[in-house]
C-alpha cells in the first residue's frame, strides 16, 4: 500500500461515502439499505483481520450472531435502552472473541481457519440449545425504542440514519486502526513474522488484540442488525454466514478498505434483483464468485488500485 | 572467568525427525569480538543462530547469555535482552517504506504500539532517528520507497539499519554479504567492522576473505560438530578444516 492518496483525496473519499449513505434512503428501501451497512460493517470487521493481520477466520458468524441475540434479550426481557443493549452485544462478542482468539492461535493457517469454524458451531449449538433464543424461530419482536430516551427509532428514516451513523463511526475506527502504532506491528507481522518476533515483538499478543477488536466490530454489525431488523435468526450464527463473509471480502478485495463494502454491495444487490429467480440466486453468486477470483485475484476494489497505481 | 562470556552453548543438540542437524555444539563468544562461525553448507550455522535466539527449541543441552539460562525463553524476549538476529534471506517488511521498517524496530520502546485508536502520525517523533540509522548505511535517499523495492544490497542494507535501531549487544549476522556484489560486500564489512564497536558479532560468512579481516575468532563446523576454533590463521592451517572445505561446495 503505497501512500498516493493525497489528503485531498481522503477527504473527497470520505464526503462521497457521507453523500452516498445520506442519499441512500430515498433511493432505496431503509431497511435494503440498513441490510447492506450492517453486512459492510461485518465484512470490515472481517477484514481488519483477513487483509491486514493475515489471518482467515472461517467462525465470525458467532460473533455477529451472539451479539445480535444478546443485544435482543437486553433489549426485549432485560428493558434496556439501545445503547446500552448494543454496548452488551459487543461486549459479549468481544469476551468470545477473547476466548476463540486465545484458543486458535496457538495453531497457524488452515488449522487457525478450523478451530474459529468449530468454536462457531459450538455457539451455533449453544444458541439452538438455550431457551430464551427462540431456538428455529429466532428472537422475534425486539423494540428499537428511543435513542437517549428521546429520538424514536421506529421510524425507519431515524433508525436508518442511527445505523449509518454507528457504519460510519465504526469505519473511521477501522481505518484509524490499521493506520495507527498498532497497524504498523500488525503489517510488518503479516509482512514477516520471524523478522517481527526478532526485532522483539510477542505477535501473539498483537495478533489476539487484532482478533479480539475484529470480533467486537463484528459483533456490533449484530447488534445493529438486532435493532434495526428486529430479530435474530440461527441464519445470523450459522457457518454459511462465516462463509459467505469470506465470499463477499475477497470479492470486493480484501486489505482494501472500501473492497468488504463494495463486496457486500455486490452480493446483496445481485441476489435482490435475481431473487425471482429462486434458488438460483446461490448457484450464480457462486459462479460470479469463481469467475471474479479467477480473473481478479485482488478483487473488484484491488484490482482497480492496481490499475491506478500504475498509471501513476 | 565466565563473565566475559557473553553467549555460551553447552553441548547444544538439535535433532529434526532423529537428523542430527547440531551434535553437542559447546561455543564460548567473548564480550567485544567478533566471532565468524564457518563451514560448508548444511554444516548446522543457521541451525546454531535458530537455537541461540530461540527460534528452535534445543533438544538437549544449554544456552547462556550473561552467564544466565535462556534455554527455555521465547524468542522475542531474547531479542530484547539485546541478543538481535538477522536472517539468510534478506528480512524486511516489503510493503513497509525504508523508513519505516526501520521505525518498527525503534517504536518498541516508546510503549505505544498497541495504541490502535492513536494516529500513526505519533510515531513522527521517531523519524529524525530513523533517518540518521539510514544514513548509516546510504540510505538516506531511499527512505521513502517500498523495501520490497530496494535491490537485493539495498535490502540487506535495510536489514542491518533496522537491526542497529535496536541497539543490540549482541549481532547474529547470518552471512549478511551473501548474493551481494563486489562493491556491496565492501561497504558492508566496513560497516560491520564499524558498528561492531561496542558490541559482540557472531557472524555466518562464506567471504573467507571478510572472515580473515573481521573475526577475532573463528569456530569451524562441519555436519553439525566443531571441527576447529581459533584466529583464522590457526583455522586455515588446520588440515580437517581444508579437507572440509575441498570435501564440499564452501
Ligand atoms: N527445520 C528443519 N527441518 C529439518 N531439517 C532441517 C531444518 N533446518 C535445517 N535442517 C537441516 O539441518 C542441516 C543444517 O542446516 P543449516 O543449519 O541450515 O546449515 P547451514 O546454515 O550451515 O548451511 C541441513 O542438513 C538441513 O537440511
Ligand atoms: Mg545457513
Amino acid at each position: 500500500m503505497r501512500r498516493v492518496w493525497s489528503g485531498q483525496a481522503v477527504f473527497m473519499g470520505w464526503a462521497s461515502l457521507v453523500a452516498l449513505g445520506v442519499a441512500a434512503p430515498f433511493v432505496v428501501y431503509p431497511v435494503f439499505a440498513m441490510n447492506v451497512l450492517v453486512m459492510a460493517l461485518f465484512a470490515s470487521a472481517l477484514n481488519l483481520l483477513l487483509g491486514y493481520a493475515g489471518l482467515l477466520s472461517f467462525g465470525h458468524a458467532a460473533f455477529l450472531g451472539s451479539a445480535a441475540y444478546v443485544t435482543g434479550l437486553a433489549a426485549k426481557t432485560w428493558g434496556f435502552g439501545v445503547l446500552l443493549s448494543m454496548a452488551t452485544g459487543v461486549a459479549v462478542a468481544a469476551a468470545l472473541g477473547l476466548v476463540f482468539g486465545l484458543l486458535a492461535l496457538r495453531r497457524s493457517g488452515i488449522y487457525f481457519a478450523m478451530i474459529t469454524l468449530g468454536l462457531a458451531q459450538v455457539v451455533y449449538f449453544l444458541v439452538v440449545q438455550m431457551p430464551w433464543t427462540g431456538g428455529e424461530d429466532g428472537l422475534q419482536g425486539i423494540p428499537r425504542g428511543k435513542l437517549l430516551g428521546f429520538l424514536d427509532l421506529g421510524d425507519s428514516f431515524a433508525m436508518y440514519f442511527f445505523t449509518y451513523a454507528v457504519f460510519l463511526a465504526a469505519f473511521w475506527l477501522i481505518q484509524r486502526t490499521i493506520d495507527s502504532p498498532f497497524g504498523q506491528v500488525l503489517r510488518a507481522i503479516r509482512e514477516n513474522e520471524p523478522r517481527a518476533i526478532s526485532l522483539g515483538y510477542d505477535v501473539q499478543r498483537y495478533k489476539l488484540l487484532a482478533f479480539v477488536l475484529s470480533a467486537a466490530l463484528a459483533g456490533l454489525a449484530g447488534s445493529l442488525k438486532a435493532i434495526a431488523m428486529q430479530f435474530a435468526t440461527l441464519g445470523d450464527v450459522a457457518w454459511q454466514r462465516s462463509g459467505e463473509v469470506v465470499l463477499m471480502t475477497l470479492l470486493g478485495g480484501m486489505g482494501t478498505v472500501l473492497g468488504p463494502s463494495v463486496g457486500v454491495l455486490l452480493v446483496v444487490t445481485m441476489e435482490n434483483y435475481l431473487a425471482s429467480l429462486g434458488s438460483w440466486v446461490t448457484v450464480i453468486t457462486g459462479a460470479v464468485f469463481v469467475v471474479m477470483v479467477m480473473a481478479f485475484r485482488r478483487g473488484v476494489v484491488g484490482e482497480i488500485q492496481a490499475l491506478l497505481s500504475r498509471r501513476s | 572467568m565466565p563473565d566475559d562470556l557473553i553467549l555460551e552453548t553447552r553441548e547444544v543438540t538439535k535433532e529434526f525427525r532423529g537428523f542430527v542437524a547440531v551434535a553437542g555444539v559447546s561455543l564460548k563468544v567473548k564480550r567485544g569480538s567478533i566471532h565468524g562461525l564457518i563451514g560448508p553448507n548444511g554444516a548446522g550455522k543457521t541451525t546454531m543462530f535458530n537455537l541461540l535466539t530461540r527460534f528452535l527449541p534445543v533438544t538437549r543441552g544449554t544456552i547462556l547469555h550473561r552467564g544466565e539460562d535462556v534455554t527455555r525463553m521465547p524468542p522475542a524476549q531474547v531479542a530484547r535482552r539485546g541478543v538481535v538476529r538477522s536472517f539468510q534471506i534478506s528480512a524486511v517488511f516489503g510493503s513497509l517504506t525504508a523508513l519505516e521498517n526501520v521505525r518498527i524496530a525503534l517504536q518498541r520502546p516508546l510503549g505505544t504500539s498497541f495504541r490502535f485508536w492513536a494516529p500513526s502520525r505519533s510515531l513522527s517523533v521517531l523519524d529524525d532517528r530513523a533517518r540518521a540509522l539510514l544514513a548509516d548505511v546510504d540510505l538516506q535517499d531511499l527512505a521513502d520507497v517500498p523495501a520490497g523495492e530496494l535491490p537485493y544490497g539495498r535490502k540487506r542494507a535495510l536489514e542491518l539499519a533496522t537491526t542497529l535501531a535496536l541497539e543490540p549487544e549482541v549481532l547474529l549476522l547470518d552471512e549478511p554479504t551473501a548474493g551481494m556484489g563486489h562493491e556491496d560486500v565492501g561497504r558492508v564489512a566496513e560497516l560491520i567492522k564499524r558498528v561492531a564497536r561496542g558490541r559482540t558479532v557472531l557472524m555466518v560468512e562464506h567471504n573467507l576473505s571478510v572472515v580473515a579481516d573481521l573475526c577475532d575468532t573463528i569456530t569451524v563446523l562441519a555436519r553439525g560438530s566443531v571441527l576447529a576454533e581459533g584466529s583464522y590463521a590457526q583455522v586455515s592451517a588446520d588440515p580437517s578444516v581444508r579437507e572440509a572445505y575441498i570435501g564440499s561446495a564452501a
